[in-house]
């Protein structure tokens, strides 16, 4: 079985937005809302200034306590490890948005709670997230980590990576180059 | 230095820039859960005690406020959810690792039950009422034969509604200030002890009253040691429950925190009792009074310091 993650690369993203963009298009992100977003964080003292620009997006956990707070099964894993909610048995309680440490869900105004879906819909197709597609730099690695020989599974085993806020114990799947 | 800042603007609504999915009608549930789990606990805890002679408020009229009381906060429950239509979607699964799910289905056993065992009682709390349909006549009949058991079923389920209260918050290890054991029985205690106030308030009778103000008393202090090892359990943890901690150390929820909670609801309560057990006479109307409004804020805030407490983004301004 697949089991989908992407990988970030830090050194080339220049936090243009485009994935931003590119998803509130493909995916029809109401208005004022966003599915993913640019992380800017800067370390140490001047000059010797570290500046880490991030793409970040829910991290399609693999322990996610998104899924296990929701009382109906609306929040749930698809084969592939993304995590989904299905609109018609979410009741829109919010309790998978407080128990997301990564704050990567909203109340999508018809009253369902909405996220980033790794673009399934693409994926399913063949093709990349429209994130990934779009990407100027090419910073961003989409691929199946149970297959040894995908690029990402070799970027993974090559490049010195992190994920975000691993103590928070929900085996985070978006990689970040560093 | 270390700074972040979301530079492609994220400004999701109920998320940014500080979490507020839950707005008042989470802590309203909550704290009328509470307050039914404990009237509910006493009035069956003193019927079985054969008590229902002496203690006829807390065995007899105080549970017949609590189907009102549930069906507000289930009212509350349902005004939250930005999905309404699905509501019954609930119960069409039992999911054990969602406290929303078992709690909403523990408060589909408790509300009939509460209901039933009311109705065992409105003969003698109402003595002029009469029942004019036969058949609903027999069933309140044949409930009172039933009364030992639901009694039984009463003590359970009110102890897991009182715990639930408190789990549903603790079980978000996302929320740092959320995030410790110490809320399930921190709120099945508070839960009890604004019962208790609940039965001062309304009690005419003078030994049902010393009861009860000695168990708010006992409760209290409880509830307040509770409190301290909730912050030390916190200062004793990792860097985000440190700064959880904070919030209520120095940060924005000292002052409210202290004051209205620990002080007016909790310590003020708890003197004022002493002093009536001493002699001195306080009406009991002020301590129960401040005790079910310490309660009711304690939840508002917690329930807000929670959504304030984060693992991520710690240093953006
Ligand atoms: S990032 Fe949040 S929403 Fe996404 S899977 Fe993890 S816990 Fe769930
Ligand atoms: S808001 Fe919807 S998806 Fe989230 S926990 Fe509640 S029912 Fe599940």
């Amino acid at each position: 079985m697949a089991r989908y993650a992407m990988a970030i690369d830090t050194k080339r993203c220049v936090g243009c937005s485009d994935c931003v963009a590119a998803c509130q298009t493909e995916n029809n992100v109401p208005v004022g809302f966003c599915r993913d977003w640019i992380v800017e964080e800067m370390h140490g003292q001047y000059p010797t200034l570290d500046l880490e620009i991030r793409s970040e997006r829910c991290n399609h956990c693999a322990d996610s306590p998104c899924v296990r707070s929701c009382p109906t099964g609306a929040s749930h894993y698809e084969e592939g490890g993304f995590v989904l909610v299905t609109a018609e048995e979410c009741i829109g309680c919010k309790a998978c948005i407080v128990s997301c440490p990564y704050d990567a869900r909203y109340v999508h105004p018809e009253g369902y709670v909405d996220k980033c879906t790794f673009c399934i819909h693409r994926v399913k197709e063949g093709q990349d997230p429209a994130c990934v597609s779009v990407c100027p730099t090419h910073a961003f690695i989409f691929g199946d980590l149970e297959d040894t020989n995908s690029e990402i599974s070799k970027v993974l085993r090559s490049r010195k990576n992190k994920t975000l806020i691993p103590e928070a114990g929900t085996k985070p799947h978006i990689f970040y180059l560093i | 230095m270390h700074e972040i800042t979301i530079t492609s603007g994220r400004m999701n609504h109920g998320i940014d820039p500080v979490l507020h999915a839950w707005g008042w009608e989470i802590p309203v549930y909550l704290f009328l859960g509470g307050l039914a789990a404990g009237l509910l606990f006493f009035s069956a805890y003193f019927y079985l005690k054969g008590k229902d002679k002496t203690f006829i408020t807390a065995v007899k009229t105080a549970p017949m406020f609590v189907p009102l009381l549930l069906a507000i906060g289930l009212g509350a429950l349902f005004l939250d959810l930005s999905h309404k239509l699905y509501f019954w979607r609930l119960y069409t699964t039992i999911r054990l690792e969602s406290p929303m799910s078992w709690g909403a289905w523990t408060l589909l056993l408790i509300f009939p039950l509460s209901i039933f065992w009311s109705a065992t009682f409105l003969k003698d709390v109402f003595p002029r009422w009469e029942c004019k349909i036969p058949m609903l006549g027999r069933f309140i009949e044949w409930l009172k034969e039933q009364r030992t058991w639901m009694a039984y079923g009463l003590i359970i389920l009110s102890a897991v509604l009182g715990m639930y209260t408190g789990i549903l918050l603790s079980a978000f290890n996302a929320r740092p200030f959320w995030n410790t054991s110490i809320l399930g029985p921190l709120f099945l205690i508070s839960g009890f002890s604004t019962g208790a106030a609940f039965i001062l308030l309304m009690s005419k009778d003078a030994e049902e009253r010393r009861m009860f103000s000695r168990i708010d008393m006992v409760l209290i202090a409880i509830e307040l040691f509770l409190i301290v090892h909730l912050f030390m359990g916190f200062l004793a943890s990792t860097e985000v429950h440190i700064e959880a901690a904070h919030l209520f150390l120095g940060g924005p929820y000292t002052a409210v925190f202290w004051t209205l909670v620990a002080g007016l609801g909790l310590i003020v309560p708890l003197l004022a009792e002493l002093m009536e057990l001493r002699g001195l006479h306080v009406p009991v109307q002020i301590p129960a009074l401040l005790v079910l409004l310490g309660g009711l804020i304690l939840r508002f805030i917690v329930v807000d310091a929670g959504q304030s407490s984060r693992w991520l983004y710690k240093f953006m301004q």
